[in-house]
């Protein structure tokens, strides 16, 4: 029964971690550009430096 | 690499035409453009040609370096880019013509579409992350329930579940009551009434029983109950957005302005709005006229297709009256205005199609009907529990109210609340795949349900481009410069003859022009070469024994004239579609704005048992008005700007893809392949998806046949609705799975099928 009282606590943080995770990824438009980001990677510069 | 470099246009005339678009852009995106706190503007642009990571690096690269630009970052995915000026004084100009010239010509961004990410999917997101974190911890919680938690784990377990799914029901539940409470408002009732009150009171229930310490929880059924449906109402929002903007992304920039002649000969650009009766306005090639008005200089050939329906050109000379919305084709031509742009011909049309949305019978979803049958039933149900077992244990309030609010959860319909959806969203997405955007799932129903079809002939049953059926020009070096001839206008009939010389070689002229209203003309080593209208061409000519009447003429100086005529090509699939659909007992009809000659050789052709030809957009309007009137459920197929209120007017209605403007925001669905099969697909589609949703309909009332007898009687636990619920919902959305499968029945085997067309029955041309 203590043991209860530590892991679930436990284990709703983790969860709720993880759900806050998801939601501050939408907000900051993470889910917008995915074809993008994937090309992204492979282009040497960001523009910026070339400025 | 330069798969993304586009042609620069250096074509006078098309640079006119390119100015008048830039300055309309620049307006527009000045319009739309937001203003960041630190006094930055940002301004969103759409920009379709953008494909691959190299146009992304190309166009942030290119553009970073112009003054005033702050930053650049272009998305691949919704293929737009976002430009961020330094302040407000700054001018996107500079960036718009750096982007036509890399080739990505970029188009303003309503107002409505400019946000970030769509806000109704954000939050629907956001309200299906956490439903689904609430439902994954509950459920774990309620598995030690009922694995025998007991005392005190149990409710501190009930505790923690009500901690969780409290707040997680009153925002994943947000969608729903709203949805809810509009109908209740409207005073129908809809699939979301039984859900809100079924998961609300499951809520509150559980609460009570949790807080007096006995008795069963239905958290976890509340929640997942919420999850599974935002599940399909995520889904669904994202297939019609989707679909949404593919039919948007298609919409060709309309006139929205002119150059006016000023007194002093210069031109000035001015907006739609500011364009008033007598103003002396110049249209280039290429453009479209941008309101109503008369001739006063010059002479061209207009494209009326979107007034008339005909594919032919028109010659235009002084005083002639164009139409708003007409094509300018060969010259340029100075026209006074006669009419504001909110009286021409374009807004006639508008305002008639609204007329036709709002008369439009209204239509009930299925989902909805059921759900008037269905909440009833299930609130007649509870109450009719709760008073039998309110008289059974003599007053006992408490066991009463338990055993009815278990009869409410038992019945929620998340099986029925899928049903629908899920169904719609897997066809949709098949659709897609076709190339059939549709625009709203109850169009699917509707089309499940037509008894006739009406189709438009010019640009719908025909392809709109006519082709060279004969020619006289035989010899190769004439076919050689007509070849040279013909590439250089954008006339249909010239482009036609290209394409029918396409093996030709062509072979070099000089000093080649078009002359405005007339044809194309050129040098050919020394001696005059014309190809255009006929008594221009004969000018030349020495003789014009064997003239053809319907296409242009062509010749060299000195030698015989040379003639062609024109025939309308069917659009690929044309034939087997009108027979498929006469096979399945659709009647067919032609309504056409055309002259009654080619209207009735294509009916015959196509075996379409009536026709009409002649008409005006009202008179289409009236034919489908007439279909309702009788209880006839019509798909009108159509394209132009003269079949839009007819569109708008229809039980259901498509449009290819090469529609007006108009006409595709008209339709229900828009097809982008050019292969008329799409119809008999779309259809087919329908038909599958009706018969799946009343399955899935009938699998959901089966599994309620089994369980609300349990639930009447009070035997009903948390552990058989959690099972009971997530199987229904597991059979359903596995049903709908095999819509996915469905395949375009083979094209090679219908055409071998020997078709009987019905007896030609031709209706007085009116």
């Amino acid at each position: 029964m203590n043991m209860l009282t530590i892991l679930i606590p436990v284990a709703l943080g983790l969860g709720a971690l993880g759900l806050g995770a998801f939601l501050w990824s939408l907000s900051s438009g993470q889910y917008e550009d995915l074809d993008g980001a994937a090309n992204r990677i492979l282009l040497d510069d960001s523009p910026k430096d070339n400025k | 690499m330069s798969c993304c470099a586009g042609p620069i246009v250096a074509d006078v005339s098309k640079t006119q035409a390119l100015d008048a678009r830039q300055i309309t852009l620049i307006e527009d995106l000045r319009s739309n453009a937001r203003t960041l706190p630190d006094g930055k503007v940002n301004y969103l642009l759409s920009t379709p040609a953008i494909h691959c990571g190299n146009c992304i690096a190309t166009i942030e690269r290119k553009l970073s370096p112009l003054p005033g630009v702050e930053s650049v970052r272009a998305n691949l995915s919704l293929k737009r880019v976002s430009l961020t000026l330094e302040d407000s004084a700054a001018s996107p100009a500079d960036a718009v013509e750096r982007l036509i010239a890399l080739g990505y010509e970029p188009q303003s961004i309503s107002a409505e579409e400019s946000g970030r990410m769509d806000p109704e999917l954000k939050q629907l997101l956001q309200a299906l992350a956490v439903s689904g974190f609430a439902a994954a911890n509950v459920m774990l919680l309620s598995i030690s329930v009922w694995n025998g938690a007991e005392g005190a784990t149990k409710e501190l377990f009930h505790f923690v579940s009500a901690l969780i799914a409290i707040p997680s029901v009153a925002f994943g539940g947000l969608p729903f009551f709203r949805s809810a409470i509009g109908a209740l408002r409207r005073r129908r009732v809809n699939m979301d009434v039984p859900i809100s009150l079924g998961v609300t009171l499951a809520t509150a229930m559980s609460m009570y029983e949790s807080f007096i310490g006995g008795g069963h929880a239905y958290f976890d059924a509340a929640v997942s109950l919420l999850f599974f449906l935002l599940i399909g109402r995520t889904l669904d929002h994202m297939m019609r957005a989707k679909a949404r903007a593919a039919a948007e992304s298609l919409l060709r920039m309309a006139a929205k302005g002119g150059f006016v002649v000023q007194p002093d000969g210069d031109t000035l650009y001015l907006p739609l709005a500011s364009l008033e009766p007598g103003m002396r306005i110049r249209v280039a090639a290429g453009e479209r006229f941008p309101v109503d008005g008369t001739v006063i200089e010059g002479a061209s050939d207009i494209d009326r297709s979107i007034v008339t329906g005909e594919s032919a050109p028109v010659h235009l000379g002084m005083s002639d009256s164009v139409e708003a919305g007409t094509l300018n084709l060969t010259g340029p031509v100075d026209m006074l205005a006669t009419r504001r742009a909110e009286q021409s011909f374009i807004a006639e049309v508008t305002s008639m199609m609204a007329a036709a949305e709002n008369g439009r019978s209204t239509y009930v979803r299925i989902a909805d009907r059921l759900a008037r049958v269905y909440a009833p039933f299930v609130h007649i149900a509870a109450a009719t529990t709760f008073l039998g077992w309110l008289l059974w244990t003599h007053g006992d309030v408490h066991q009463a109210l338990t055993v009815a609010v278990a009869v409410l959860i038992i019945t929620c319909p998340c099986a029925l609340g899928l049903a629908v959806p899920v169904a719609q969203v897997i066809s949709a997405g098949r659709l897609f795949q076709a190339g059939i955007l549709m625009k709203d799932g109850s169009a699917l129903e509707r089309l499940a349900t037509i008894t006739d079809v009406a189709f438009d002939k010019t640009g719908t049953l025909t392809s709109g481009t006519p082709a060279i059926s004969i020619t006289t020009i035989n010899d190769p070096v004439e076919q050689g410069i007509a070849k040279t001839l013909a590439q250089r206008s954008i006339h249909p009939a010239s482009r036609a003859l290209a394409t029918y010389l396409s093996a030709v070689t062509a072979l070099p002229v000089t000093d080649l022009h078009e002359v405005p209203g007339h044809g194309v003309e050129a040098i050919y080593k020394g001696k005059s070469v014309r190809l255009g209208r006929h008594d221009w061409v004969a000018e030349i000519a020495n003789s014009d024994a064997s003239h053809l009447e319907s296409g242009p003429s062509f010749a060299i100086a000195g030698k015989p004239l040379r003639s062609m005529s024109l025939k309308e090509t069917l659009r690929e699939g044309a034939e087997s579609t009108v027979a498929t659909l006469n096979r399945r007992g659709i009647r067919t009809r032609l309504l056409s704005g055309d002259a009654p000659e080619p209207v009735r050789a294509i009916a015959e052709k196509l075996g379409i048992a009536a026709y009409f030809s002649q008409l005006k957009p009202g008179e289409k309007l009236e034919s489908l008005r007439a279909d309702a009137a009788a209880g006839h459920r019509t798909l009108m197929v159509g394209d132009g700007l003269n079949d839009a209120p007819a569109l708008a007017a229809a039980h259901v209605s498509m449009a290819p893809s090469s529609a007006a403007d108009v006409g595709r925001t008209a339709a229900d669905m828009v097809f982008t392949r050019d292969s008329l099969q799409s119809i008999v697909f779309a259809h087919d589609v329908a038909l599958a998806t009706e018969r799946v949703v009343r399955q899935n309909f009938a699998l959901a009332i089966v599994y309620n046949i089994f369980a609300v007898p349990l639930a009447i009687t009070g035997q009903l636990n948390p552990l058989i609705a959690a099972i009971a619920m997530s199987t229904s919902s597991i059979i359903v959305v596995a049903n709908s799975l095999r819509l996915y499968r469905l395949k375009p029945k083979e094209k090679a085997a219908r055409a071998t099928v020997p078709v009987k067309t019905t007896a030609l029955r031709a209706s007085p041309a009116t």
